[in-house]
């Protein structure tokens, strides 16, 4: 093994073919993004070199902070609700429902695969005024409260907790999965010698399930977290980022910015930011959990 | 020259006498206003001139800045296509790839089938120049629901005060005064520009661009707090910023709202005897009120020549220009014979039963004694998000006056 892995021809093949694909996918677009951020102008008026304005614009950017804050502001709430639900879930699975669990595990599960615009369409409908109004507003209006009657995704508070729960509801089945191959692999005699010493319910979840499914927990919050700094299509879907800004993440302020206001020198700029965001995310995650 | 040389190059000559396709990127459905009569006129063309067959292509219009861009880039832009931003289409123009429509016009001898006052509302909007088809001729105002006026005891409003007046007796009766959608975002910022042409005169916004008024003057804050006004007051219905275009539209002529302000593109909608419940005779439309203390005259009204035309230069040569000549000689008659649609160019024959709505719009285009664009006309893109996604938030009243006004100057510079 040692003497292959000192091969260079050996890696060139095994490694050679993954790794130019990782350059040319990934690597290669992160530079010229990187080069872009550098730049003013688009595709038609031709690029020139600005030098660092770009990052100086971004600093002073009041849209690009309320963004940001959007943004890491969801990302906490959404990741937590995520892992949360799904630890409870699968907590749920393995302890109380066992092995008739295939049906919840599925149905908790279908929201996963539908796609993105189908849920918020169902939200919308949910959330609804006007035309008519949606189901929270009609059972508010037939329990008498109907002076909770209001526009859920029409106003920026009320809006930005829709998103969350949507897509809390929408990935915690996934997360449950996760959890729960976690969850199978603690050994059984592990456990039964924590009954054995008297560890039960709370107490058995907090000394022996919780440490154990760590790895797990943070692999899942890695992906959670990362995955909800870039969200995207299900506040495009929802509220388009609105009204006015105040839904707007960062991934939908980039694209305005390059796509809508054929600014690709800053779009770019954020979309940095957006990436360090995530990087920066990332290596905190890690290096707590190894830590721990 | 060699056999095989003189082959090939008759074959180029071929090829090129040939493939002189026309092709139409167009945000709406092919059976859709401009572009059904478009199409129809070109297939038309197509069976005389079987080497300029027409092709269709959609974009949305959300993702038409993009498209165009992309495409742009790698010199790929169809014959025929619409363009929702005046500054991409100054740079197409300087790139060689938007045509100079004046100068082609009036080469091929059809100049006079343009209405001047169309021209020079796309030459405002163009620095100068002539670079789209006038496709439509639209009117802006208030359309409203004559039965429910008459109920009421109201007649069509003169100023500002006596709309909020008519709003508010209408509100106290339980009825909505207004259909907007929020959803759009534009409807509310007509307003605010509505009232601004009132205040300042119909140049209001050409002022704003040559830089001798300022969004923050106290006349542009008094617009926007009478429209948040209307927004606290409930006067466009609940959760208006939930409100798509349709649904706008349908809560008027269902007689669910008493009042709607909307361009004369909207005809095609009040014409569908499906979807108006109200029926076209009970339709009116005033113009933009006057309010207290203003330049404007209630005789300037905003007009409009529909979603921008532009026809690629790189495809301007004797071919399409006879295809031009072909259709564009047509278009206004076909217009409005088969769909009532008032267009920027001459109609040489009037058809006897006209739509209502279509004369009674036609009355008011002939008294129109100065047209403005929309508010937002001269704007770059970003002003015009900052525009659109702010007035969301100013008619509810999340944003003061002040500051809506002030973060759209900030957006200009």
């Amino acid at each position: 093994m040692e003497r292959t892995l000192r091969d260079w021809r050996a890696i060139t093949v095994f490694v050679g073919p993954a790794l130019l694909l990782f350059v040319v996918i990934l690597v290669v677009p992160i530079v010229w993004s990187l080069g872009y951020t550098l730049t003013e102008g688009s595709v038609i008026a031709g690029f020139h070199f600005v030098g660092l304005s770009n990052y100086v614009r971004l600093a002073q950017d009041p849209a690009f902070w309320s963004a940001l804050w959007f943004s890491v502001k969801y990302a906490v709430l959404v990741s937590a609700g995520q892992v949360f639900f799904g630890l409870m879930l699968a907590l749920l699975y393995s302890f109380y429902l066992k092995r008739s669990s295939v049906l919840v595990r599925t149905l908790v599960f279908l929201p996963v695969v539908l796609p993105t615009v189908a849920v918020a369409q169902l939200f919308v409908k949910l959330f609804a005024i006007a035309p008519q109004y949606g189901f929270l507003n009609s059972f508010l209006h037939a329990v008498h409260l109907d002076d909770l009657v209001q526009p859920w995704l029409g106003q920026g508070g009320s809006a930005f907790w829709v998103i969350v729960v949507m897509d809390v509801w929408k990935a915690m089945g996934l997360y449950a999965v996760l959890l729960y191959t976690g969850l199978m692999d603690i050994p059984e005699d592990t456990l039964e010698a924590a009954r054995l010493d008297g560890a039960h319910g709370w107490k058995l979840t907090q000394f022996i399930i919780l440490p154990l499914l760590t790895p797990v927990i943070v692999t899942s919050l890695i992906f959670s977290l990362n995955g909800t700094l870039k969200v995207f299509d299900s506040v495009l879907a929802l509220t388009g980022g609105g009204p006015g800004t105040s839904t707007t993440p960062l991934t939908l302020y980039m694209y305005k910015t390059s796509f809508s206001y054929s600014q690709y020198g800053y779009g770019s700029t954020i979309a940095v930011a957006l990436t360090l965001l995530c990087m920066i995310v990332s290596l905190i995650i890690i290096r707590r959990s190894r830590e721990n | 020259m060699t056999t095989r040389t003189a082959a090939l190059s008759a074959l180029l000559v071929l090829g090129t006498t040939l493939a002189a396709p026309v092709t139409f990127l167009s945000v709406q459905n092919e059976d859709q206003g401009a572009t059904k009569i478009i199409g129809e006129l070109a297939r038309e063309y197509q069976k005389t001139n079987p080497a300029s067959p027409y092709t269709y292509q959609n974009a949305p219009q959300t993702d038409l800045a993009q498209k165009l861009q992309l495409l742009a880039a790698s010199s790929s832009l169809p014959t025929v296509y619409n363009i929702d931003q005046p500054a991409l289409l100054g740079q197409l123009y300087k790139t060689g790839q938007a045509a100079d429509l004046e100068a082609t016009f009036k080469k091929l001898g059809i100049y006079n089938t343009l209405n001047p006052a169309a021209v020079a509302l796309i030459k405002r909007q163009n620095d100068g120049r002539l670079v789209t088809l006038p496709l439509e001729l639209n009117i802006e105002g208030f359309w409203y629901n004559k039965a429910i006026f008459a109920a009421n005891g109201l007649k069509e409003p003169r100023t500002w005060a006596e709309l909020v007046k008519d709003a508010a007796t209408l509100n106290a009766k339980g009825l909505q005064p207004f259909a907007a959608s929020g959803d759009q975002k534009w409807p509310l910022t007509r307003l605010i520009g509505g009232y601004a042409a009132r205040k300042y005169g119909y140049d209001v916004m050409d002022r704003v661009k040559a830089g001798t008024l300022k969004l923050t003057d106290p006349g542009f804050v008094e617009a926007a707090r009478a429209v948040q006004d209307l927004g606290k007051k409930n006067y466009f219905g609940k959760g208006v910023n939930t409100v798509d275009y349709a649904t706008a539209v349908d809560q008027f002529l269902q007689g669910k709202a008493a009042m709607i302000y909307m361009g004369s593109w909207v005809l095609s909608d009040f014409n569908d005897a499906a979807r108006n419940k109200i029926g076209t005779q009970n339709i009116g439309l005033f113009n933009f009120p006057a309010v207290t203390g203003g330049k404007g005259s209630t005789n300037d009204w905003s007009l409009n020549t529909g979603i921008s035309t532009a026809v690629n230069q790189k495809f301007n040569d004797a071919d399409l220009g006879n295809w031009i000549k072909y259709v564009f000689t047509r278009y206004g008659n076909k217009a409005l014979a088969e769909s009532g649609m008032i267009t920027g160019f001459t109609v040489t024959q009037t058809p006897r039963n006209l739509p209502v709505l279509t004369s009674l719009t036609q009355t008011k285009l002939k008294a129109v004694k100065n047209g403005y664009l929309w508010f937002e006309a001269n704007f770059s893109p970003k002003a015009t998000s900052v525009a659109t996604d702010n007035a969301q938030l100013l008619v509810t009243g999340d944003i003061t006056p002040q500051d809506y006004m002030s973060k759209l100057q900030d957006a200009l510079k």
